[in-house]
C-alpha cells in the first residue's frame, strides 16, 4: 500500500570508523546513547531494515490509519541456541509476530523491534540475526519502522533477547476469535507438527542427535489470506507455538467452553520428529511449532477450507484432525492409535525429556 | 524406569560406541553392554546405552501370532 | 519406525481387547498390577483402560524409581547441588520431584545451584572431563535397567583417571520390591488380593525372567514379562487372564524379542563388579526393605558421592495427607487421596506420584480424568 507522507532524502549517515563486524562484539557503550550506539544502529540496524521511517531517525514512526479494525500484538523471544536448523532468533521473531497478527485474519503491516544485547555478543552474530529479520520482513511485505537497543552486562542476558510488536488491519466482515468454537465444528491443522521443537532440541548440546529436521518457522499471513477469502466464516485460528497443539486446544476449550475429540491417526507428523520424540520421551502434541496453524470451522465449510489450504505451499499437508464436542468439563480428548480414548491435558510444567 | 526403544545400528564407531537410526534420527550411543554388535542389528536403547539386541525372529513370531489372532477373529 | 509401529496397530488392539473380554470370566474380578511405571504410562497414554472389560482392573505398582525415592534422598541430592564448586547432573525426571518443604532440584537451580539435566550418565562423564576444576556428581536412580550404565560409567571414570567425578547412588531392585509388596498385601487386612503381575520390560532384559521365579512361587502369583508397546501390554493381560483361569502361576515371557530367562550376563557382571547390596534402604510407601538397593563397593569408594562429601542426615518431611505410600502399594487409587487434583496437581505436586510422569497420580490426572472411566 502506498504511503501518504513524502519520502525525504536519506539523512546522511553518522561519520566515523566502520564497525568491526568481523571481529568486534557488543560493548556496554553500544547501549549508552552515545556515538557508539548511533554507529551500531546506523551501520547494522538501519542498513539492514532500510526504509523511509527509519531514515527519518525519529524515536517514533508515523503512519496513516487504514480503514477496518486495527490489530496489535507483542512477543518476546528468548530462544537458545540463537541459530538452529531452518532459522534463528531473528526470523523467529519476525514470523512469530506476523503470525499472531495473521491469526486474527489481519494483514500485517508494521513491526517494531527492541533488542536487549548481552555484552560480548559477536557483532557478526548480530549482523546475521538482523539480516535474517530484514529478509523475513521483506518477503512478508512488512516494514520494521521503529526500534530500541539496550545492552546488559556479560552474564545478564542470553546473547540477545528480541521483543517485536506488530500492527495490522483486519478486513471488514472478518471476525475470528478463540471463543467461537461450536460443537460439531471441525479442527484442521496446516501440516506436520513438532518440527520446530525437535530442530531446537537437536542443536542443544546435552541432547545431541543428528537429524535432518529443520524448524518450520514461516510467515503464515498469506496462507491465512487465502483461507479467509475462501471461507470468511472461519471461527478460530491460532498458531500452536510453545506448549504445542495440545496447549492451543486446551486454551480454546476454556475460551469457547467446549470439549474436543481428536483422532491421533489423522495428525500429520514426520517420521523423524516421531523418532526424536520417542528417543527423548517427549509427546509431540506439546512440542512447539513456528510455521503451523490450527483452524476451527463449521463442518459445512471444512472440505472447502482443506482444499484451499492444500493448494498453498504452507498448507500442503493440512488435515482434519478432529472435532469440537459438547463437554461441560472442557476436556480435550484423544482417540489413540490403538483405539483407546484418553485425555490430552494442559502441559504440566516444562516438558522435560523422559527417561522412564 | 524403562523408556527404551528399538533402533537400527548403522555404523560401528570406536570406543564401544555405535551410530543408530530411529525413524531417520541418528544418535551416537554406547554398545559397551553388548557382547557383540554388527551393522544392521536392532538394539534396545535406554539412556544412551544399548541394553540388548532385538531378536528379529522372535519379533516376527509375535507379529505372526497377532496376525493369526486377527484372522481367527474375522 | 520398525518394531515400534507394528506393536501399536489399532486393529490388532481391538482384536486383543475382544479376546480379553471373551477370556475374562464374568463372575470373576481380575486385579492385575503392572509393576513398572513405564507400563503405567503406556496404559494411560494409549487409553487402554477404555478397551478393557469392567471386570479387568489394572492396579498401578511401585515400579517408578522416581516415585519410590524417599524425600530424604532428594534432600541429600539438593544438599549436594548446593555445595560449592559442584555440578549436579540428573535425569530430567528428577528435577521437579519435591523434597521436604516442596523444595526441588529445579528450584535449587533457579536459586543458583549448578544443576544440569542429562540424557545419559555419559553426558555427566563428559561434563566432568570438560570441567576439571569442578566436582561433578551424577544423581543415579533407577531399577536394574539403568544400573548397568551407572556401573559402566564408574569403570570408565577409573579408566580415564577422572578425579572429579562421583555418583550419588540410589539404584533399587525389582524382585525384592515385588516380594515386599506381596508380603505387605499378605499381612494387611485391608489389602485386596492381586491376581497377577505384568512384569517390567527392560528390567527383565538385564535380570532375566528367572529372577521372578522365586517370588512367583512363594506367593503363587502368575507373572507375564511384557513388552513396552500397547499391543504387548494387551497381549500380556490376555496371557495373565488365561493363566489365572487355568490356575497356573508361572513366569511367562511375552516380550520374547528382548527378554530371555538368563538376562544379560554382561550387565549383571558389571553390576556385581562395581556395586553391592545395601543392608537396608528406605522406600517411599513401602518402608524400609533389607537388601533392596545398591551402593558403590569399597574398591570404587572415590566415586561414591556419599563418602566423598559430608552430607547432612536428612529425614524427609512428607505432607501429612499425602497418600503416595498407599497408592504405591496398590491399596488406594489416586482419586482416593484427599489432595488429588484439588491441591496436588502436576503444577504443584505434593508427592512423587504426581510429579513423575509415570506416577499413578500424574498418569490419571493427565490422561484419565476424561468422561471415559479409568
Amino acid at each position: 500500500m502506498s504511503t501518504v507522507i513524502d519520502t525525504p532524502n536519506r539523512i546522511k549517515k553518522l561519520s566515523g570508523p566502520k564497525l568491526n563486524i568481523k571481529h568486534g562484539c557488543v560493548e556496554l557503550s553500544h547501549g549508552s546513547g552515545g556515538r557508539a550506539m548511533a554507529q551500531l544502529i546506523d551501520q547494522l540496524f538501519f542498513t539492514a531494515f532500510d526504509n523511509e521511517w527509519l531514515a527519518q531517525k525519529n524515536d517514533q514512526a508515523c503512519f496513516p490509519i487504514t480503514a477496518g479494525r486495527m490489530v496489535m500484538t507483542t512477543d518476546a523471544h528468548v530462544v537458545s541456541p540463537l541459530f538452529f536448523p531452518g532459522g534463528d532468533i531473528g526470523s523467529l521473531a519476525v514470523h512469530g509476530t506476523i503470525n499472531d497478527i495473521a491469526m486474527a485474519g489481519a494483514t500485517p503491516m508494521y513491526l517494531s523491534v527492541s533488542f536487549i544485547l548481552e555484552e560480548g555478543l559477536p557483532l557478526s552474530d548480530l549482523q546475521r540475526i538482523v539480516t535474517s529479520m530484514a529478509n523475513a520482513a521483506r518477503l512478508a511485505n512488512v516494514s520494521i519502522i521503529t526500534g530500541d537497543t539496550k545492552v546488559v552486562e556479560r552474564g545478564k542476558g542470553d546473547g540477545v533477547f528480541i521483543t517485536t510488536t506488530g500492527i495490522g488491519v483486519i478486513p471488514n466482515g472478518i471476525s475470528i476469535s478463540g471463543d467461537k468454537a461450536c460443537p460439531g465444528d471441525h479442527v484442521i491443522v496446516s501440516g506436520h507438527i513438532g518440527d520446530h521443537g525437535v530442530a531446537i532440541m537437536s542443536s542443544r548440546n546435552n541432547l545431541q542427535f543428528f537429524t535432518t529436521i529443520e524448524s518450520d518457522t514461516a510467515a503464515l499471513h498469506d496462507l491465512v489470506h487465502h483461507m479467509i477469502t475462501a471461507v470468511p466464516t472461519i471461527h478460530c485460528l491460532r498458531d500452536p507455538t510453545r506448549g504445542g497443539m495440545a496447549t492451543t486446544l486446551n486454551e480454546w476449550a476454556l475460551q469457547s467452553q467446549v470439549g474436543f475429540m481428536i483422532d491421533e491417526r489423522q495428525i500429520p507428523i514426520r517420521t523423524e520428529v516421531n523418532g526424536a520424540c520417542e528417543l527423548l520421551g517427549l509427546d509431540a502434541m506439546y512440542v512447539a511449532n513456528e510455521g503451523k496453524l490450527l483452524a476451527i470451522v463449521s463442518p459445512e465449510d471444512s472440505a472447502t477450507l482443506l482444499t484451499t489450504m492444500r493448494a498453498h505451499p504452507l498448507g500442503q499437508d493440512a488435515a482434519i484432525i478432529g472435532e469440537v464436542v459438547h463437554d461441560p468439563h472442557c476436556f480435550v480428548q484423544l482417540k489413540t492409535k490403538t483405539g483407546g480414548i484418553r485425555m490430552m491435558d494442559w502441559l504440566a510444567g516444562e516438558q522435560l525429556p523422559r527417561i522412564c | 524406569m524403562c523408556l527404551a526403544i528399538p533402533a537400527k545400528v548403522m555404523k560401528i564407531l570406536g570406543f564401544q560406541r555405535a551410530l543408530v537410526n530411529l525413524g531417520g534420527i541418528e544418535k551416537d550411543i554406547s554398545v559397551a553392554l553388548l557382547e557383540d554388535v554388527t551393522i544392521g542389528d536392532y538394539v534396545i536403547l535406554h539412556v544412551g546405552y544399548a541394553l540388548t539386541k532385538l531378536d528379529e525372529g522372535e519379533a516376527k513370531k509375535t507379529l505372526q501370532l497377532f496376525a493369526e489372532m486377527m484372522h481367527g477373529a474375522t | 519406525m520398525e518394531y515400534i509401529e507394528e506393536f501399536r496397530n489399532g486393529d490388532v488392539a481391538q482384536t486383543l481387547a475382544q479376546a480379553i473380554t471373551s477370556s475374562a470370566r464374568l463372575e470373576k474380578h481380575y486385579r492385575l498390577m503392572e509393576f513398572c511405571g513405564g507400563h503405567t504410562h503406556t496404559i494411560h497414554r494409549y487409553g487402554l483402560p477404555s478397551l478393557l472389560p469392567s471386570n479387568v482392573e489394572m492396579i498401578h505398582g511401585p515400579g517408578c524409581p522416581v516415585c519410590v525415592l524417599p524425600m530424604g534422598r532428594i534432600d541429600k541430592a539438593i544438599a549436594l547441588a548446593n555445595l560449592p564448586n559442584i555440578i549436579l547432573c540428573s535425569y530430567g525426571d528428577m528435577l521437579r520431584v519435591p523434597g521436604s518443604n516442596q523444595y526441588s532440584l529445579q528450584q535449587a537451580k533457579a536459586r543458583g545451584a549448578d544443576v544440569r539435566m542429562v540424557y545419559s550418565v555419559d553426558d555427566a562423564l563428559t561434563i566432568a572431563r570438560l570441567n576439571p576444576q569442578k566436582e561433578v556428581v551424577f544423581f543415579a536412580i533407577g531399577f536394574e535397567t539403568t544400573t548397568p550404565p551407572t556401573a559402566y560409567a564408574i569403570k570408565q571414570a577409573r579408566a580415564l583417571q577422572l578425579t572429579n567425578f562421583s555418583v550419588f547412588c540410589n539404584h533399587v531392585l525389582t524382585p525384592v520390591a515385588m516380594d515386599s509388596l506381596l508380603q505387605t498385601q499378605h499381612s494387611d487386612a485391608n489389602a485386596v488380593n492381586l491376581d497377577g503381575f505384568v512384569g517390567p520390560a527392560h528390567v527383565s532384559i538385564v535380570i532375566g525372567s528367572q529372577a521372578y521365579e522365586a517370588v512367583s512361587q512363594k506367593y503363587q502369583k502368575p507373572i507375564v514379562i511384557s513388552g513396552f508397546e500397547p499391543l504387548d501390554v494387551l497381549h500380556s493381560i490376555l496371557m495373565l487372564i488365561e493363566q489365572i483361569n487355568q490356575h497356573r502361576c508361572e513366569v511367562e515371557i511375552q516380550y520374547t524379542r528382548a527378554v530371555t530367562r538368563e538376562g544379560s550376563l554382561l550387565s549383571q557382571s558389571l553390576m556385581v563388579d562395581v556395586l553391592e547390596l545395601r543392608e537396608s534402604f528406605e522406600w517411599r510407601g513401602l518402608g524400609s526393605i533389607p537388601n533392596s538397593a545398591l551402593q558403590i563397593k569399597h574398591e570404587y569408594a572415590e566415586f561414591d558421592a556419599e563418602k566423598r562429601f559430608a552430607l547432612p542426615d536428612t529425614i524427609g518431611v512428607e505432607h501429612k495427607q499425602c497418600d503416595c505410600g498407599a497408592i504405591l502399594r496398590g491399596l488406594k487409587k489416586p482419586m482416593d487421596c484427599k489432595l488429588f487434583a484439588k491441591v496436588c496437581t502436576p503444577e504443584n505436586p505434593l508427592g512423587s506420584c504426581m510429579v513423575s510422569s509415570e506416577g499413578a497420580c500424574a498418569a490419571v490426572y493427565a490422561y484419565g480424568r476424561g468422561s471415559v472411566p479409568v
